[in-house]
């Protein structure tokens, strides 16, 4: 079976990658294809990284409250590149309140500190099943 | 691992093995053998005395209590003075400043990557302007004040001293004055940043270089200046165990009183002004066995390895921080009484100032109602708990003891792989810290996974969640104001001097002058944190890690 292709990228000024690299290693060992963009990428780079890739999905690591604007903007990005079937889930500190926004603009996932990385794994094998499968 | 005894009534043990939060094996119970190569004159000490195991003041918080240090920052230096007022209104005896992450990567607030980030971790300070605006009618003679920030540290601590030289000239003294009586401390320790928080700019080189020259410049100019913080906290959060903790830190330590000593400083000028910060975590006897080994290391590394001859040379005095790691989402007014813990542990330890995390911080930064709670903690401690009245009252407990004798014997093990690595420096480069803790990291989250560690609320005694508790917003007018602010500056400042004192930085740069006094011109001519990172950016380069998963 194909291996499920993940970008993990840390956006922002934030250096804070505990999180990213653990559910990086953690995908890893549940049998994906993981590539970390490492630190302080701009969506530009992330959605590049992505086409380069063929990446099934993509997850950002955001701690330091600059998801709001961060978010939009990669989103925006995928759609001009017709990227439209990438899964994208955002990790960290993320208010209540902006998490259906966030689901409004296209995120499927957002997990916040404490969530167990199983249940990430699952969530992107179960998400990204239909794009791999074909 | 112990099974149990027939004497304990051939009760089932609850699991197969106890260990500490960072993974140690801990016996059932500790007995004077365990310390029966311990001699209490050479390796304990009166407080007080070599090695200053038990603490570095014979009268323990008899004379002085800890300085309550709440990390405050947020949204523009406005609204982060008003914070300061509320917190000193309340009791709190020091200021300590969280600034925002342009500010910590040395950006202005109009730089690509600031995009979202203005006020959002911390307070945003772009120049001199907002220095004297985040000090606005706070005494800067009766207070002492800390600063987090590193990369960028000897320009944030320029803008500082002019703050306070401006001051002084109102009052009709000459230029520089007023330093003398300045008391805080600069975090300023980048060997931390490349190892665990990641905020560096420019190469580890360079990077020392710019510590060197503020250890040089504060022994002249600024003596009762902590010039240096050194870090644990950040490398505990990173996911490091209480050991790694301790060896990193102390290592980077060392790295900084060579480089001081290779700059030709002599250690006695600069070695009492260093300063430690470590993480106060969960886990209750290793944290305290952790302060403990910690000054008996420091003690002898400054008296054998450097000679240092000054007393307070050997004194290892340590700011801590109750663990943010630790605190959850989940449950979030669990995260009180786990403060209070980590709190009471740093105390028992022998802290000298103490930041106690708010309940919401793993949502949001502090409310004003949760940071002022978590400062009442502290005051509960310090005069209801009792545990202020004596100086380290678990010494010649045999289990802390023998404790404090094995994360020391770990951290010297450490000591000798990174010696031969050629130092700290050369160890970053090759990532060998770095890997440690990501290991150790991974460790950890794997043992919650399999619920061989207990996190209340997360992966045992989960409840449905109740209503949310209310968390601070940073609106964004924070970036519209600090950019309107910085565009009307660019636009009244002399900018020919502006250029004039980069050009001389740039100069001082290329070659080996002293890079505080440059600083310092600039800062008076309002040149912007980003104008003078970006001058050091054209001499010096920028450093990329290599990332490591």
């Amino acid at each position: 079976m194909q291996k499920i292709r993940v970008i993990i990228a840390k956006p922002g000024l934030d250096g804070h990658d505990r999180g990213a690299k653990v559910i990086a290693r953690a995908l890893r060992d549940a049998g994906m294809e993981v590539i970390y963009t490492g630190l302080r990428q701009t969506p530009e780079q992330i959605v590049s990284a992505a086409l380069q890739e063929d990446a099934d999905a993509i997850g950002l690591s955001i701690l330091s409250g600059a998801h709001m604007h961060i978010c939009p903007r990669v989103m925006e990005l995928l759609r001009e590149k017709g990227l439209n079937d990438v899964l994208v889930v955002v990790g960290g500190i993320i208010p209540d309140v902006d998490i259906p926004k966030l689901n409004a603009i296209g995120i499927k996932g957002v997990f916040l500190p404490g969530t167990p990385m199983q249940e990430i794994v699952d969530f992107i094998t179960r998400n990204t099943h239909s794009r791999v499968a074909t | 691992m112990k099974t149990a005894s027939p004497a304990a009534g051939g009760s089932k043990e609850r699991r197969g093995s106890f260990t500490t939060i960072s993974g140690r094996p801990i016996e059932e119970l500790y007995t004077p053998a365990d310390i029966a190569s311990l001699d209490y004159a050479r390796d304990l000490g009166d407080p007080g005395d070599f090695p200053y195991t038990r603490g570095i003041h014979a009268t323990g918080y008899h004379g002085k209590l800890w300085t309550m240090r709440q990390f405050a920052g947020f949204g523009a230096p406005e609204e982060t003075n008003h914070r300061y007022k509320q917190l000193l209104k309340a009791g709190g005896t020091g200021l300590s400043v969280a600034f925002d992450l342009p500010t910590l990567m040395g950006r202005d607030p109009d730089h690509e990557l600031s995009l979202g980030e203005v006020g959002k971790c911390g307070v945003n300070v772009t120049s001199l302007a907002d220095m004297e605006t985040l000090f606005d009618g706070i005494d800067l003679g009766s207070i002492t004040t800390s600063m987090t920030i590193n990369s960028p540290a000897s320009m944030i601590f320029a803008m500082y001293l002019v703050v306070a030289e401006k001051r002084a000239l109102r009052q009709g003294f000459g230029r520089g004055a007023g330093w003398e009586s300045l008391s805080g401390t600069i975090q300023n320790d980048i060997l931390k940043e490349f190892i665990a928080q990641k905020e560096y700019i420019y190469p580890p080189r360079q990077s020392m270089r710019l510590i060197t020259d503020v250890f040089a410049f504060c022994a002249e100019r600024v003596p009762r200046w902590n010039t240096i913080s050194i870090s644990g906290y950040h490398i505990r959060e990173a996911g490091a165990t209480a050991a790694q903790e301790l060896a990193f830190t102390l290592r980077d330590g060392i790295e900084y009183v060579q480089y001081g000593v290779d700059a030709g400083l002599d250690v006695d000028t600069f070695a009492p002004r260093l300063s430690f910060f470590f993480n106060s975590h969960s886990d209750f006897f290793e944290e305290i066995a952790k302060y403990r080994a910690a000054r008996r290391i420091w003690a002898h590394v400054m008296r054998d390895r450097f000679k240092a001859k000054n007393p307070r040379s050997w004194q290892l005095r340590f700011h801590s921080q109750t663990a943010g790691v630790s605190l959850t989402a989940q449950q979030p007014y669990n995260n009180v009484v786990r403060t209070a813990l980590q709190a009471m542990a740093a105390v028992l330890g022998g802290t000298q100032s103490l930041h106690t995390n708010s309940l919401d911080e793993a949502l949001a930064l502090p409310t004003e109602e949760a940071a002022t709670l978590a400062l009442r903690t502290q005051q509960i401690i310090a005069h209801e708990t009792g545990v202020a009245n004596l100086v380290d009252p678990l010494g010649g407990s045999y289990f802390v003891e023998k404790l404090t004798s094995d994360l020391e014997e770990e951290a010297l093990a450490y000591f000798d792989t990174i010696d031969r690595m050629g130092g700290m420096v050369a160890a970053v480069e090759k990532g060998y810290p770095q890997r440690e803790i990501a290991e150790s990291a991974y460790k950890f989250q794997q043992a919650v996974e399999q619920r061989d560690k207990i996190i209340v609320g997360v992966n045992e005694f989960v409840a449905d969640e109740a209503e949310p508790i209310g968390t601070l917003y940073i609106d964004e007018t924070t970036a519209e104001r600090q950019l309107a602010k910085l565009q009307r500056l660019r636009e009244t400042r002399d900018n020919d001097r502006v250029r004039a004192a980069l050009d001389a930085l740039k100069d001082g740069a290329r070659g080996a002058a002293n890079t505080m006094p440059l600083l310092i011109d600039a800062v008076r001519a309002y040149a912007t944190i980003g104008e003078m990172c970006d001058a050091l950016r054209e001499v010096w380069g920028e450093y990329e890690e290599t990332p490591i998963i």
